[in-house]
């Protein structure tokens, strides 16, 4: 990591620099993000660099606890709910102390209720925003785009996801990689968790089919980030290029399917480089003609597209196929993202179901019908 | 997906040999790295170091001039029994008969990519480590991506410069397992300390060829996870490679969906399929339509194939299912008619039936949208 030097001579005339971010990108516990983070620490201490560790989940691990000897530890802050205490990391204190480096483990942790922000990254913005540059971890599974893929290989939803422009935001991910094999040894010798824990892991997430197809993940995630920033490095400067021919509809509706649709075509619209609008279709009358549940859940869809960076549009119809493929021509959309038909329909409904409407009117747009991913069988 | 199908009596016995085999067979580690200055004789090293800690009887039987943690690493190897290489210091050679007589559980080889000097049994390093294997020595070794064969034009185009040798991806890929050695770029940059030369154009060469290791790592293990679910008679699809598969037809719009389909497996890392399902008695308009598209896939080095068959979507959906699909692109011809109300049409078909694999629909050309209605 190199930081920026700033002019110390005039440190008012100086603008404020944004500190830089890295992120330690593992696919499972124990592959060695959180030691590989402090060795990085203790190497930039030894390089004179003033370095903090602001947060740190030690596990129990003897070798990565051992890494942490001559840091400088910020105490955590002490938070009570529901009448238990919690601990969790003391942002203002960083802050107030502001080194030139900032180690903070478990980057898509949620914070207990009662702590200034809900998520920890929300927390680490604000320390990269002081100027001071963080180290981090995580491991793939987190990442929103890929939370249905993760629940098929995995049987598990992951609950504390981090929207993809977080990670986007990273000056560097580096993975840390080690074969399942490896991995499934440590755990058996206890390494990673006390040995009734490591039992139950084990058999559920552990499985080395399990692990390799989310190392896999891992690899090409990586290799995307790094793809992805190497526009920056390009002797033009910064330059992320829009396809402007690849851009991107993705149809919200209250169906159930509705949160793996935006993902899968954010997720699609971000490697095609291209813009991605989230749009519902409510009756003439506007949201409050629809039924209460219905409105809630349809709101709680657009919410979710606005938070991965998806601009969202309510349009007003009583045919829903017609809307959207007239919203299509008018805003140079390529593809129209829906979701698959529910059921084997039988002909005549079939001739109703708003996938073939919207295949059969768009003469002239693509339509991707994104299939329901299932959960893996073993 | 997730069907557990149970295996034949052949592939049962297939299995139960490539398990005895691979019981014989001393197992290979592969440490791969993007550039020099990464870290990967290190972290062999330290592999090596923690096996020994673990009880395993670990030699040395090939180091490498370091120029990054030289110092570290030759602490490293003041805790292991060396077995000198032969040959000189330009063209060192692993003592192959040594190794062997002295049968240690794990062999550690630093730099799997050299070439033997003229005159030994094996030309290459890799085909010394394969004998050591099939001896049920175990080797942990390293390789720099630029000594990849497959690999190579893309590399050379990169960095400028050639390298004679090189080790086949096939070898690679019978690695028991293999591991990346990932470090950010500036990282090799700064241990480097090329002068004279544009540190951001070092940056973006270094980032263009840790894009390509780290891809190759997830080809490999792909390949590794696949042959895993088969022997445990497993078939499933993880969806975690994009393997995108055209489907053309004379009257589809082929070229946009090629060069849709090529662009987004590119994005994705994935790769490109095209078929055709033959279809009888096209006239000689339509067969020249086909060809040309067919050759437009393999220009743009697309897998293609051509199949025979009555039933088109069945063909598409078991020709995905084999080959781990993920996407499908259409063509729809939007025709219409009293015929289209009680039938489902091919489109409509794949939509409902593709199970875990999505669909792309294309509109044919406004042409032959026409001609269609007419």
């Amino acid at each position: 990591m190199s930081q920026p030097t700033t002019n110390s001579n005039s440190p008012e005339a100086a603008p404020r620099r944004r500190g830089e971010l890295t992120i330690f990108l593992g696919y499972a516990a124990g592959v060695g993000k959180t030691y590989k983070m402090l060795e990085e620490a203790q190497e930039a201490r030894r390089q004179g660099r003033d370095v903090v560790v602001g947060y740190f989940e030690p596990h129990g691990r003897v070798d990565t606890i051992q890494r942490t000897e001559g840091l400088e530890m910020i105490p955590r802050r002490k938070l009570t709910y529901r009448g238990r205490e919690f601990e969790e990391m003391d942002t203002a204190a960083i802050l107030a102390r502001h080194p030139e480096i900032c180690a903070v483990d478990e980057f898509p942790h949620t914070n207990v209720p009662g702590a200034e922000r809900v998520k920890r990254w929300e927390d680490v913005m604000i320390l990269l925003d002081s100027g001071i540059s963080v180290m981090t971890t995580m491991n793939v599974q987190h990442l929103e785009s890929l939370n249905d893929q993760v629940r098929d290989i995995t049987g598990i939803r992951v609950r504390e996801t981090i929207p993809d422009w977080v990670v986007e935001q990273a000056d560097e991910v580096v993975l840390i990689d080690v074969p399942p094999a490896a991995l499934l040894n440590r755990l058996h010798r206890g390494a990673i968790y006390g040995k009734e824990k490591a039992q139950q892991a084990l058999t559920n997430f552990f499985k080395e089919s399990t692990l390799g197809a989310l190392r896999e993940i891992a690899l090409r995630q990586t290799a995307h980030e790094v793809d992805l920033r190497q526009d920056g490095l390009s002797a033009a400067g910064p330059s992320r290029m829009v396809d402007s021919a690849e851009r991107i509809l993705i149809h919200v509706n209250e169906s159930p399917a509705t949160a793996a649709l935006i993902r899968r075509g954010k997720r699609v619209a971000d490697y095609l480089q291209a813009d991605c609008f989230a749009v519902c279709v409510v009756p003439p009358g506007g949201m409050a003609a629809l039924p209460k549940q219905d409105r809630e859940t349809i709101e709680r869809h657009l919410d979710f597209a606005r938070k991965l960076r998806i601009e969202t549009r309510v349009l007003q119809s009583a045919h829903a196929a017609e809307a959207l493929v007239e919203f299509a021509r008018e805003n140079g959309v390529a593809q129209i993202f829906l979701s698959k038909p529910a059921n084997r329909l039988a002909g005549w409904m079939r001739k109703n179901d708003l996938v073939m409407q919207v295949v059969r009117l768009a003469n002239d747009r693509q339509v991707t019908v994104v299939a329901e991913r299932r959960p893996v069988v073993f | 997906m997730g069907q557990t199908v149970r295996p034949t009596p052949e592939q049962l016995l297939k299995a139960v040999e490539a398990q005895e085999r691979s019981a014989r067979r001393g197992r290979l580690k592969i440490f791969l790295g993007y550039a020099s200055g990464v870290g990967k004789s290190f972290r062999m090293f330290d592999e090596g170091r923690r096996r020994k800690i673990r009880g395993q009887d670990v030699v040395v039987a090939a180091t490498q001039p370091s120029g990054s943690q030289a110092s570290e690493i030759e602490q490293l190897l003041r805790g292991f029994e060396v077995i000198p290489a032969t040959g000189d210091a330009e063209h060192p050679a692993i003592n192959v008969p040594a190794v062997l007589r002295r049968r240690p559980q794990v062999c550690l080889i630093d730099g799997l990519a050299y070439e033997n000097p003229p005159g030994s049994k094996n030309q290459n390093r890799w085909q010394d480590v394969e004998e050591l294997l099939n001896a049920g020595i175990s080797v942990v070794t390293s390789i720099n991506l630029q000594y990849v064969t497959e690999k190579q034009p893309e590399v050379e185009a990169i960095r400028g410069k050639k390298v004679a040798e090189s080790v086949p991806e096939a070898f690679i890929r019978t690695a028991d397992e293999i591991e990346i050695v990932d470090a950010p770029p500036e990282y090799c940059v700064n241990r480097s300390g090329e002068k004279g030369v544009d540190p951001a154009e070092v940056e973006r060469k270094l980032s263009e060829l840790r894009e390509i290791a780290l891809v190759l790592a997830a080809d490999v293990v792909d390949h590794q996870l696949e042959e895993y679910l088969h022997q445990q008679g497993i078939q499933q699809v993880y969806g975690t490679h994009e393997r995108i598969l055209v489907c053309v037809t004379p009257r589809s719009n082929a070229s946009l969906m090629i060069h849709r389909g090529r662009r987004q497996a590119d994005r994705f890392h994935g790769d490109l399929y095209v078929l055709y399902v033959q279809q009888g008695g096209l006239d000689s308009e339509d067969q020249k339509v086909i060809d040309a598209n067919l050759e437009a896939a393999r220009q743009a080095h697309a897998h293609v194939e051509i199949l025979d068959g009555d039933d088109p979507v069945e063909l598409i959906l078991r020709f995905a299912a084999e080959h781990g699909i993920t996407q499908i692109f259409v063509g729809h011809s939007q025709q219409r008619g009293w015929l289209s109300r009680w039938k489902a049409n091919p489109v409509e078909r794949l939509i409902m039936e593709a199970k875990g694999i999505d669909v792309r629909v294309f509109p044919h050309e406004p042409a032959h949208n026409e001609l269609q209605l007419a």
